[in-house]
């Protein structure tokens, strides 16, 4: 198959028809590469909202009874039926981990290769990126039709005028393999406490700490400003806090108003879970802590001293 | 049950990466080396599974000779044997090491009733590998997962979503891409590493095919030229901070 040049599919990931925010980011990344042509949006299940307005043309909706609960190869056969139908130049999802999970059975499946959270495209010609963030790598793919998903957060999402998509439907044809693997269950979590994730204050610590009972004043700190605990991936492996408190490339990423992080030293796996903290306060004993290049402010000093004096601060300014 | 883990020799960066002048690779001379993170979990899954259910254990690296150190780590902490295919040092794309570890495993024989991949590694983090070698074995494939359970040859996954986990069933044999937080892995002990030396490594060398996600160069992004605001020196620094906190509005 000979690939348009100017038509461009983005996969749309959606809750009840309302398309995530980094599906929205793919298709302002997508724009430039569709030279102005507009684009292709593939849906499953509901048809995503609004989707005129960030340059869609025609909305590919796959509709098939198996899309009550999550399939991803079952998604993936719907992508790839409609790349063989559109044969486009470039097929784009959110760099999320089910938009990257598709994208990676959909180059299984057509034997492509495929560029993972990228932040920036020229046609072949990607920027991708590595350690969670802190390494780019410029990269060509080889391939007629470039598979790609986007990283999300580095995209502003612009809107466009563009009229009301045209619809097209189809079934696709799903075999028992498709549908092997999909959501047959749900765990609901005990709920209680600010989520990580989307804390307004992150408060955190790292072998600083000293123990799993060093954690008191952290949780003291985090409790007078509403925020919740984190730590470093050095506190997790020494068993004194749950993985569900990491702040990490392989833990949670977070995006506070202020992250304050004490007794890390700021190591790579660290700063990329603290990327989207609008400001970040550092308190460590050593002055040349990489995390002070990271941080907007600082202040040298034992967590163990500072973390208490902080609270009792608090108390006194709020008269508790 | 057979459990085989893939697991790939990657540098402990610390807090800033420096590059080599040809800009093809993170400077790792004053660097020590580990597994990505997931794959610590895989490995610890691996052997809980093994003690749990028999069956062997076993790791496979694609990566330069000096990847058995991590091989001979994964043994320590209690896989049987491992699996090397040896590179010369350059990084193989998503889809050339998918191809490798599927002819690896083909030529090696066992039947594995699981094999288990981080969800992506920490260096490329291309999220891809274990769901092409699933499709080239015509295996079932489920990712980024935090809980394993087997029974009846059954396997029960578990993907935290949206405040809560969301369950897979799936049948043996799978593939299952695993992500740190699955387990807390174990520390070497000693006789672990005594033992670990005289286990067998399978190596061989693999012919390594064009690639077709091509990098070309490596780039570290421009810092955000931050120095931070030093508020202050211990305890003292305390109404700094809360003024601070209370500009942003969080206080």
């Amino acid at each position: 198959m000979t690939p348009s040049t100017r038509k461009v599919l983005v996969v749309i990931e959606h809750a009840d028809g309302a398309p995530t925010e980094p599906s929205l980011q793919a298709l302002t990344f997508a724009r430039p590469l569709a030279a102005g042509e507009p684009l292709h949006a593939l849906a499953v299940g509901l048809a995503p909202r609004g989707l005129g307005d960030h340059g869609v043309g025609t909305l590919h909706l796959a509709e098939h009874e198996a899309f009550g609960s999550y399939a991803p190869a079952a998604v993936a056969r719907s992508v790839v039926e409609t790349i063989q139908r559109l044969t486009p130049s470039a097929v784009i999802a959110a760099g999320s981990e089910l938009g990257n999970e598709v994208m990676a059975h959909v180059a299984a499946m057509l034997d492509l290769p495929l560029a993972a959270n990228c932040v920036s495209a020229t046609g072949a010609d990607v920027t991708r990126i590595r350690w969670g963030g802190s390494l780019l790598e410029e990269a060509t793919v080889h391939a007629d039709t470039v598979l790609l998903t986007v990283q999300p957060h580095t995209v502003a999402v612009e809107t466009t005028t563009a009229e009301e998509p045209a619809g097209e439907l189809f079934t696709p044809e799903l075999s028992a393999a498709d549908l092997a693997v999909r959501v047959t269950g749900r765990v609901e979590a005990a709920t209680g406490g600010v989520s990580l994730a989307d804390a307004k204050v992150v408060v955190s610590a790292g072998r600083g700490a000293g123990s799993a009972e060093g954690f008191g004043i952290i949780e003291e700190l985090a409790g007078l400003l509403g925020g919740a605990v984190g730590c470093s991936r050095a506190v997790t492996m020494a068993g004194w806090r749950p993985h569900t408190d990491q702040v990490g490339q392989t833990g949670t990423k977070i995006a506070p108003e202020i992250y304050i992080a004490s007794g890390i030293s700021g190591a790579t796996q660290h700063m990329a879970g603290c990327k989207g903290a609008k400001k970040i306060l550092a308190i460590n004993t050593d002055p040349d802590a990489p995390i002070f290049a990271s941080a907007d402010y600082g202040v040298i000093g034992d967590l163990r001293e500072v973390v208490p004096a902080i609270s009792a601060e608090i108390r006194r300014v709020k008269g508790l | 049950m057979n459990v085989l883990t893939c697991v790939k020799r990657v540098p402990m960066t610390g807090g800033t990466i420096v590059l080599t002048e040809d800009e093809q690779a993170i400077e790792t001379r004053h660097l020590g080396f580990t597994i990505s993170p997931h794959e610590e979990c895989g490995v610890e899954e691996a052997v809980r599974l093994v003690e749990a259910h028999g069956g062997e254990s076993v790791v496979l690296t694609l990566g330069p000779a000096e990847a058995e150190e991590q091989l001979r780590d994964c043994m320590a902490i209690g896989a049987d044997r491992a699996i090397h295919l040896v590179t010369d040092g350059e990084e193989w794309d998503p889809q050339a090491t998918a191809a490798a570890v599927v002819d690896a495993i083909r030529a090696d024989g066992t039947a594995y009733a699981l094999i288990l991949f981080g969800n992506e590694s920490a260096d490329a983090g291309n999220y891809q590998v274990a769901i092409r070698v699933a499709h080239a074995l015509g295996l079932p494939v489920v990712s980024g997962i935090k809980g394993i359970g087997v029974s009846d040859g059954q396997l029960r996954c578990e993907r935290e979503s949206g405040g809560g986990r969301d369950v897979y069933e799936l049948p043996l044999p799978a593939v299952v891409s695993v992500l740190e937080g699955l387990n807390l892995p174990r520390y070497p002990s000693v006789p672990g590493r005594m033992r670990a030396k005289s286990k067998p490594v399978a190596a061989s060398i693999p012919s390594r095919p064009e690639s077709r996600l091509e990098r070309k160069r490596l780039v570290v992004p421009a810092g955000q030229g931050k120095q931070a605001e030093i508020l202050g020196q211990g305890a003292d620094a305390a109404p700094r901070v809360v003024e601070i906190l209370q500009q942003i509005g969080v206080l």
